[in-house]
């Protein structure tokens, strides 16, 4: 027998204190194989999720699925379409998400089968999952206006998935004559990113005052009032002549002109109810829905969105599947990316949670949306959220608006922010 | 002030080992509350700039004076007046717990050499003090100075100066003898110190 030294009792105790803290820490692996997640789309929702997973818990083998090979923000893109800065700049891979263990799979989901819990491809491979996060973004409603489809985009690009689209409109833009007009229709509630249209006609008109500035544009709005819009307002009678003859911005509620019937490629016009108006350069958004393979799985409602619980964004219609972003509903936050990166991490603890056996902890969410008007002119409108009562609610009294009463140096101050949360939050998800 | 926050703060922590698992009922982590700052501060508080500043290593006590000034609005803020107001005290203990933890990933920052030079002898003679290791160390609750943002130190001294925001005592009074002797160069030396930190 021999004896036990010191050294050897160290050893000995060493190693069943290892195994001991082995047995402790991967519970996951007494079962036999690694709990799996795969990711359905690798824009904001997804790829913020795929990595939070990661870091809570480094044993959750984490697929991604996404068709692009890189992923261009909707934000900021406006100011790629003004050329305040490149298209290159709104650009992310997946390496970064690599680093975090991410397996990342290039190629488009077709199906998922709920009850079997397994993913296929395009490609025509099969992903079986324990729990599967859904973030496909929005798909558009095609057949909103009379003579408008897909195939109009080359002429009359929407450029609401950044990419190639924004390239076009810049261009398009770029090439227009001093005195042209461009007409912009943004689209009817609910909506990615409600702010977004008033952003890009105030990052157009920055380009426009600058460079044509006999030039227009008009907004005809399918709706009768619209986000931040006393603060564009102000903004745009400060720096756009709004509301005065010489005005660079045209308004058209959906009541004074604005209620788009028809659109023709041919003539460069779009219908509305009172005129019909001629555009250079004509930017429809059309009205949209949550991406499609969220309706081909069956996790919409009749109106096009996907129903889940605040809590897990688990799908109140099949179980294991949890959907964040914008095609979820989960007002009162809005369709934005800050807030498809809220969700995203309290779906990423609520399925860790839930795959070590666990209840989900308690949720927080936050969103904020900065938009710059003109050089030096940022405004922001922000809240934080809490779950209550089995629902997502506004935290009272705080966020909201920029102040109207602004000094210049704070509006200053907000186009630093705005420039720095582009660059934290997509550090955030891609780094 | 310090005390007081510290003594809350021990609370909160206790309170929290005595729920322990049940602690998820009661509200969000320190780690959730953490993460939905990310997109504005950078992922576990080092921000990429150009401007919104760094939370990574700042000390548990300075943040929750920090949040506390932003919703009571004796601190001058474009937007965390109204992300502040969203939560309790509790909450922004967790928050500075969860901070205070993370390691600070000092950015590149363009200065200038001789510039920074002075800074370093402004900064041993005026302020190392209270801000310990060329303003890199949280010890003394007075904020991260060294590799934070300098658009953001900028708007500091700005709301120092007019009323943004209130010096303590015995800061204000080495300010003012610095200002008294070096007037605005001594602060762009001090600025070019803080960007030149690795
Ligand atoms: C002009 C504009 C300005 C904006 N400004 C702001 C702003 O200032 N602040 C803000 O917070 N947000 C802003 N947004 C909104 C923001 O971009 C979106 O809300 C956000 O991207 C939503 O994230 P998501 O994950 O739901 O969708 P996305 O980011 O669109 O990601 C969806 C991904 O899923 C992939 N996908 C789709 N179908 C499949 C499939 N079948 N299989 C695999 N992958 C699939 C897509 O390729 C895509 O990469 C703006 C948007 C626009 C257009
Ligand atoms: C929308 C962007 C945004 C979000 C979200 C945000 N912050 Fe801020 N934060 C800022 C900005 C901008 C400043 C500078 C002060 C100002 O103008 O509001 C700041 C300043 C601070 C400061 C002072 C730092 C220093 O060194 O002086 C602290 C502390 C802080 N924030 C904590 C937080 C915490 C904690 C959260 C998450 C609960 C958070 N912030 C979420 C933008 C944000
Ligand atoms: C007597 C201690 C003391 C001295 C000396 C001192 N400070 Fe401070 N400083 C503090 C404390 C405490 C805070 C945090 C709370 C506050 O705002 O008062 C602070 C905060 C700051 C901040 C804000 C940090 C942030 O992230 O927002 C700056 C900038 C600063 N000090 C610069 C200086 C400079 C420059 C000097 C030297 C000229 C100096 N301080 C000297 C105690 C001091």
């Amino acid at each position: 027998m021999s004896k036990i030294t010191r050294r050897n009792f160290l050893k000995v105790s060493g190693a069943s204190m290892a195994m001991a803290s082995a047995a402790a820490y991967t519970p996951f692996a007494i079962g036999g194989a690694a709990k799996k997640v795969v990711v359905v789309g690798g824009g904001m929702g997804g790829a913020t999720a795929a990595k939070y997973i990661r870091l809570m818990d480094p044993k959750v083998e984490v697929t991604l699925i996404e068709p692009k090979k890189t992923y261009h923000t909707g934000f900021m893109s406006n100011e790629v379409i003004s050329g305040d800065r490149t298209l290159e700049s709104i650009e992310f891979g997946y390496d970064g998400l690599k680093k975090h263990g991410v397996t990342v799979v290039t190629d488009r989901v077709s199906a998922i089968d709920a009850g079997k819990k397994v993913v296929t491809t395009e490609g025509g491979k099969s992903f079986p999952y324990d729990r599967c996060i859904v973030s496909p973004g929005v798909s558009y409603k095609w057949d909103a206006y009379e003579g408008y489809d897909e195939s109009i985009v080359d002429k009359i690009p929407h450029a609401w998935d950044g990419g190639p689209q924004t390239a076009t409109l810049r261009d398009q833009v770029a090439a227009m004559p001093d005195g042209g007009t461009v007409v912009i229709v943004p689209p009817p509630n609910p909506f990615r990113c409600p702010p977004g249209p008033y952003e890009r006609a105030s990052q157009i008109a920055m380009y426009l005052k600058a460079n044509k500035p006999k030039s227009k544009i008009i907004i005809m709005d399918q709706k009768e009032k619209f986000s931040k819009q006393g603060l564009f307002t102000q903004g745009w009678k400060r720096h756009y002549g709004y509301e005065t003859d010489n005005s660079m911005i045209e308004w058209l509620s959906s009541t004074t002109g604005g209620k788009v019937s028809a659109i023709s490629k041919a003539d460069m016009t779009v219908e509305g109810e009172m005129d019909t108006i001629k555009g250079d350069v004509i930017n429809v958004i059309p009205p949209q829905m949550a991406g499609a393979i969220a309706k081909t799985v069956g996790l919409t409602n009749d109106k096009g969105w996907c129903p889940v619980d605040g809590k897990t964004f688990e799908s109140t219609i099949h179980k294991n599947i949890h959907v964040i972003g914008d095609a979820a509903i989960a007002s009162p936050l809005p369709k934005s990316g800050y807030a498809a990166s809220s969700e995203a991490k309290v779906a990423a603890a609520a399925v860790v949670a839930l795959l070590g056996g666990g209840d989900a902890p308690h949720p927080t969410y936050v969103n904020t949306c900065y938009s710059v008007i003109a050089p030096g002119h940022g405004i922001s409108v922000a809240m934080v959220y809490d779950y209550k009562d089995g629902k997502i609610v506004k935290v009272e009294g705080s966020g909201g608006l920029s102040p109207m009463d602004q000094t210049d140096e704070m509006r200053a101050r907000e186009e630093q922010y705005a420039h720095s949360w582009f660059n934290n939050i997509t550090n955030d998800t891609f780094g | 002030m310090g005390t007081k926050i510290k003594m809350m703060s021990a609370a909160v922590l206790t309170s929290g080992l005595l729920l322990s698992g049940a602690a998820t009922a009661a509200g969000a982590s320190a780690d959730a509350l953490g993460y939905t700052c990310a997109g504005c501060h950078g992922f576990n508080g080092s921000s990429r700039g150009p401007a919104t500043p760094h939370l990574a290593s700042a000390s548990q006590e300075y943040v929750v004076e920090m949040m506390t000034g932003y919703k009571d609005g004796s601190i001058a803020s474009t937007i965390m007046g109204r992300i502040a107001k969203g939560y309790s005290d509790e909450q922004f203990a967790l928050m500075g717990e969860f901070f205070a933890k993370q390691k600070l990933t000092k950015p590149k920052q363009e200065f200038d050499a001789k510039l920074a030079k002075k800074g370093a002898k402004l900064h041993d003679k005026y302020c190392e003090k209270c801000h310990a290791e060329g303003g890199s160390s949280a010890e003394d609750d007075s904020g991260i100075l060294a590799g934070q943002w300098v658009p953001y130190l900028k708007y500091t001294f700005a709301d120092y100066h007019g009323d943004g925001r209130k010096m303590g005592k015995k800061m204000k009074k080495k300010m003012k003898k610095m200002n008294k002797k070096e007037g605005d160069a001594g602060i762009e030396a001090l600025l070019n110190f803080y960007a030149e930190a690795k």
